[in-house]
């Protein structure tokens, strides 16, 4: 046997073997702070992301999964693995929502991504009931600061739960759409889901 | 700084590790040395400080699993260690034969003509893994190939 063909066995290793999954044994452990897997939906593919706690993130990928993941690691913690089947539960309500079968989540959420005003803003969000909707002054009010529109835009505009907490709902006073996190397209998408296509129409 | 998501480094890291322990510690025994290995860099992850080597840090920590699974398999009863089993053969690959003799290998020799060979690493990176000097990891790479080359001839 020549050298070269000797280590180029060796090289070769010890035939392919399945990577095993580690995930659920960390999460047994206490070890999986975030757990993550990607979807599809009709709005796009996104990421969602659960921590003990409950459900902390969902973003519109748009192909920027790596950043998506770094600032859950920067923010929450650098224990971030991907585990989808920690995901079902979310994934099970989502897919019932865009099916028309579910107008409320029953999920629990992480607020942590969400501080102060702003996370008083998107809570008071969250109780916009599906098929309603209202505006940034009355959820700035709600939130404990009724001249406060322009900041509650902000809040929801870095909303970290978008669709469950539907910052959807939240239109101009004056009937404008307004914006929106995953951009204004969407918005009027899951406004024409929930019966609320005409709102869309307006200018 | 924060370490990357942990997912990053199980996605660009995890085959070689697994190679790495089905060569040292068998096909049988790997998978649980791959998840103690990765479940002990888990628990370590957050309070990291140095984050510029990963890879040689998640292979020293496999290293060590598969060391400390060779010692208590070396004190365990002949009994369990038939029932465990050699190194796994490949199927009916021409080179089963090979890799029972690495196997058979001392440890160390085991685990730097490992690393060597099926992770790619350099004497360097050995040497960091094993927690050697570049010089023992050359050694230990040179007389191990020596002695399998003895027995394959």
């Amino acid at each position: 046997m020549t050298m070269d063909g000797f280590e180029e066995q060796l090289r070769t290793g010890p035939g392919d073997h399945a990577v095993p999954d580690i995930s659920e044994a960390a999460a047994a452990a206490g070890l999986l702070d975030v757990a993550f897997t990607t979807v599809p939906s009709p709005v796009g593919e996104l990421l969602i992301a659960v921590t003990p706690r409950g459900l902390v993130r969902v973003s519109y990928l748009d192909g920027a999964l790596d950043a998506t993941l770094d600032a859950l690691a920067a923010r929450v913690s650098p224990r971030v693995l991907a585990a989808p089947r920690r995901l079902d539960p979310v994934r099970r309500e989502l897919d019932e929502y865009f099916a028309g079968a579910r107008r409320r989540f029953d999920l629990a959420l992480d607020w942590r991504l969400a501080q102060g005003f702003g996370r008083r803003v998107l809570q008071a969000t969250a109780a916009i009931p599906f098929g309603a909707v209202s505006s940034y002054g009355a959820v700035a009010a709600a939130a404990g600061s009724p001249r406060a529109a322009r900041a509650a835009g902000n809040a929801l505009g870095a909303n970290p739960l978008p669709i469950v907490v539907p910052c959807h709902r939240i239109l101009h006073a004056g009937g404008g759409l307004g914006g929106y996190t995953g951009g204004v397209e969407r918005k009027r998408v899951l406004l024409a889901l929930e019966g609320r296509g005409a709102v869309t129409q307006r200018r | 700084m924060v370490p990357p998501p942990f997912q990053i480094l199980l996605d660009a890291h995890g085959r070689d590790v697994h190679r790495f322990l089905v060569a040292t510690v068998g096909r049988s025994d790997a998978d649980d040395c791959f998840q103690e290995t990765w479940l002990a860099a888990l628990r370590a992850y957050p309070r990291l400080r140095d984050t510029r080597n990963l890879r040689g840090w998640v292979m020293r920590i496999a290293h060590n699993k598969a060391i400390d699974h060779l010692r208590a398999r070396a004190r365990a009863p002949v009994a369990e260690l038939v029932e465990v089993g050699v190194v796994g053969p490949v199927g009916a690959r021409d080179d089963s034969g090979l890799w029972a003799q690495v196997a058979a290998l001392p440890v160390k020799q085991r685990a730097a003509v490992a690393l060597r060979f099926v992770t790619d690493a350099s004497y360097a990176e050995i040497a960091t893994a094993m927690g050697t000097s570049e010089e023992a990891a050359r050694r230990n790479v040179f007389e191990g190939l020596k002695r399998l080359r003895q027995e394959m001839a």
